[in-house]
């Protein structure tokens, strides 16, 4: 059963589609947020079983324990198992130009899972909601969804197996159909109760819930899983969507659909610490994907918060303060190779390393990581994205 | 378009940089320059517009004194020895759609620019003013290096100073200082001349040879019709990124990198019989999310043309 909503959660700690915020301006407890939300704990056996089902080895963010938290994905393993396919639904709000990595993380690992499990995967950009919510025009949400569509491409998504819609360009049809069924089955009282919504927001804030829903129920696209009414759905996301997701999954089994299996991440710290807040207006708080290698040196250097010690003696002395290091923190997001993350973190825990030298360390990985992403979205053309986003069958989706 | 002079003086306006213009008779060089704006105190600037051998393109942007010796700038920049060449006259128009005489950092205002590096001479910033042509060989404008940095920062460009004097004994334990500096996109401006899209074999139609670099840098003779017909679109970007020689050859070029560097007398010596083992897991490792990532490119790029072809195709009527 599903458990309370978002506004029961603790006082102080707000998550949800718009809000995040510590108790007190602390860290995040994860451990009260699934309680609250009672969604589960990925943990280890979940992992292990991925590595037997696909023959490979799990993605640095499930080792790392990014994404931490899920629901029903036992399920769909078990599915998988037996034969049966899944497509994956993930999706942005374009709300600004800029991406920072934080914005990359649900991408990255979608794209793992595309190529892991060969599945389709559908990508919903939000123009509409960021239309509503952020007050832009909307000719210029549409075109920051195109803008953001060729970042995600970048990601490396595979053409013949991923379909990626506007909410403006594609509403309509049986999309618009799902819709209406879901929005049937939740109350006023309902949606103010999981969004927080109050008499002065206006209407189309409050019927946007259904359009995030409906792109979990496979006949929300005839083009794509015509005949297919059963193939189930799984959405890898970041845990401040949950909302959305719990009022879909309630509200499936009364329209005859499988609920949608979650699979979320924990959210993604600013350079200057867990408590500080990335912020699209100030570009020294997050890594931006057009950072150039001098940017992110100067970043990284000037701004990421350490948890060394301030002077070397007393570092060498105390070690390195884990917790709260910024750069050790963005190395278990980024350092693939399990073996030197572990050896950094015991030699700086120890104080053996230096600051600088695990600065370095991360400059060199998220450089490479940056350039390569700049390089793939150079050769994105608007001719790809319209081909991407062309309403078309993907006959080998699931090759 | 390319931006004309009136666009760039009025950006620079915009941008409230303070600058000073001097218009004079056309000038090709820059002891042309010189007798027009040579006594008003400043620096006067000598500009390169260079090309390598993969067709990168750079704008090397000096004081008129310093030396430029392109031999050690290829060393430096790690292109090997005589890697850098004048680009050929028809670039100058494609890429920095500026005529003859009028090579300039101002030219990389140019969407078509977009790709060339800049190397500026660090000597710049000891001057209180120097002179560059505004996108036109009529004109010259004298400003300080600080409003030539906010305007490529206002391009998006990173301001980058180099001591151009410098002579490092680039090798082995001196890796190429100024590698940080050779541009990235690098398959996006084919040379037209070469009909191949081999990437060894670059014909030079440029007539000057290389040496150390004087002030006159430039063909005396200019038509300014040539320039204005060589102002053609750049060919079609993805059809250089689909292109399945330059495709295996760059593969082929990092794959035998990694070969060179990972092979030495050290290694054999170390490995022995299991260095093939060693080695291939190096290259596996090294270049497995790499090659996935352009391969990926690659089959979303020939998608793209294919379905983009099948969408604008008639369908034949068959009875």
């Amino acid at each position: 059963m599903e458990k309370k909503e978002a506004e029961e959660q603790e006082p102080g700690q707000v998550v949800n589609p718009w809000t995040v915020s510590a108790k007190g301006g602390g860290k995040i407890d994860y451990d009260k947020l699934i309680d609250q939300f009672g969604c589960q704990r990925l943990d280890q056996s979940l992992i292990d079983r991925v590595e037997r089902l696909t023959s490979r080895p799990p993605h640095v963010f499930l080792r790392r324990g990014v994404f931490f938290a899920h629901r029903d994905f036992n399920e769909i393993l078990d599915a998988y198992e037996r034969g049966d396919k899944f497509y994956l639904y993930t999706g942005r709000g374009p709300s600004s130009e800029a991406l920072h990595l934080g914005h990359l993380i649900p991408f990255m690992f979608t794209k793992y899972l595309q190529d892991t499990f060969k599945v389709p995967l559908v990508i919903q950009l939000t123009d509409d909601e960021k239309c509503m919510w952020r007050n832009l025009s909307v000719e210029e949400s549409q075109r920051l969804a195109r803008e953001n569509a060729k970042d995600i491409i970048a990601c490396g998504f595979d053409i013949t197996k991923t379909f990626i819609f506007s909410d403006f360009d594609y509403v309509g049809g049986a999309f618009y159909k799902n819709m209406v069924r879901v929005a049937k089955c939740v109350t006023y009282n309902k949606v103010v109760g999981i969004f927080g919504f109050s008499g002065e927001d206006h209407i189309g804030k409050v019927s946007f819930p259904p359009v995030q829903a409906v792109p979990s129920f496979p006949s929300s696209f005839p083009h794509l899983f015509n005949g297919k009414d059963h193939l189930r759905c799984l959405i890898p996301c970041a845990i401040d969507q949950d909302p959305y997701f719990r009022m879909t999954r309630d509200v499936a089994p009364r329209i005859g659909y499988h609920k949608p299996a979650l699979i979320e991440s924990s959210f993604f710290p600013a350079l200057q610490g867990e408590t500080g807040k990335m912020s699209a207006s100030d570009p020294n708080s997050a890594i931006y994907v057009t950072d150039s290698g001098k940017d992110i040196k100067n970043k990284i250097n000037r701004y990421a918060f350490s948890g060394g010690q301030d002077s070397i003696e007393k570092h060498r002395q105390l070690g390195a303060n884990l917790e709260v290091d910024i750069p050790i923190k963005y190395l278990s997001f980024f350092l693939d190779d399990d073996l030197e993350l572990e050896n950094i973190k015991k030699e700086y825990g120890a104080g053996r390393m230096l600051t600088g030298e695990v600065k370095k360390r991360l400059i060199e990985v998220l450089t490479e990581l940056v350039e390569r992403h700049r390089q793939a979205r150079a050769a994105v053309t608007d001719e790809m994205v319209d081909a991407f986003m062309a309403v078309r069958p993907l006959p080998s989706m699931f090759s | 378009m390319g931006f004309s002079k009136e666009q760039l003086l009025s950006r620079l306006q915009e941008l409230q940089i303070d600058y000073s213009q001097y218009e004079h008779p056309v000038v090709l060089t820059v002891e042309a320059q010189a007798k027009y704006v040579g006594n008003l105190g400043g620096g006067l600037s000598k500009n390169l517009f260079l090309k390598d051998k993969k067709n990168r393109f750079y704008i090397v942007s000096a004081l008129a004194d310093t030396k430029v010796d392109l031999k050690v700038l290829s060393a430096r920049l790690g292109l090997g020895k005589g890697g850098l060449r004048m680009a050929p006259e028809e670039a100058l128009g494609e890429v920095l759609q500026v005529p003859l005489g009028c090579v300039t950092p101002f030219a990389l205002v140019n969407e078509s620019a977009r790709h060339v590096s800049l190397l500026l001479d660090h000597g710049y910033k000891g001057q209180e003013n120097c002179f560059f042509h505004p996108l036109s060989n009529d004109m010259s404008i004298s400003l300080n290096v600080s409003g030539l940095d906010k305007f490529l920062k206002s391009i998006g460009r990173d301001p980058t100073y180099v001591d151009l004097e410098a002579n490092p004994s680039i090798g082995k334990d001196l890796p190429p200082d100024l590698a940080t500096l050779v541009p990235t996109g690098s398959t996006v401006y084919p040379d037209p001349s070469e009909k191949t899209t081999s990437l060894k074999c670059s014909k030079s139609t440029s007539n000057i040879t290389p040496t150390t670099i004087s002030a006159k840098t430039l063909k005396p003779s200019y038509n300014p019709q040539n320039a204005k017909d060589k102002l053609v679109k750049s060919e079609n970007p993805s059809a250089s990124i689909t292109n399945v020689e330059s495709y295996v050859e760059a593969i082929l070029d990092k794959t035998s990198a990694l070969l060179i560097k990972e092979i030495t007398e050290e290694t054999i010596k170390e490995h022995g019989g299991q260095l093939g083992t060693v080695v291939s897991n190096i290259i596996r490792s090294r270049l497995c999310s790499e090659l996935n990532s352009t391969t990926m490119t690659f089959r979303n790029t020939a998608y793209t043309e294919g379905f983009h072809a099948g969408r604008h195709s008639n369908s034949r009527q068959t009875c």
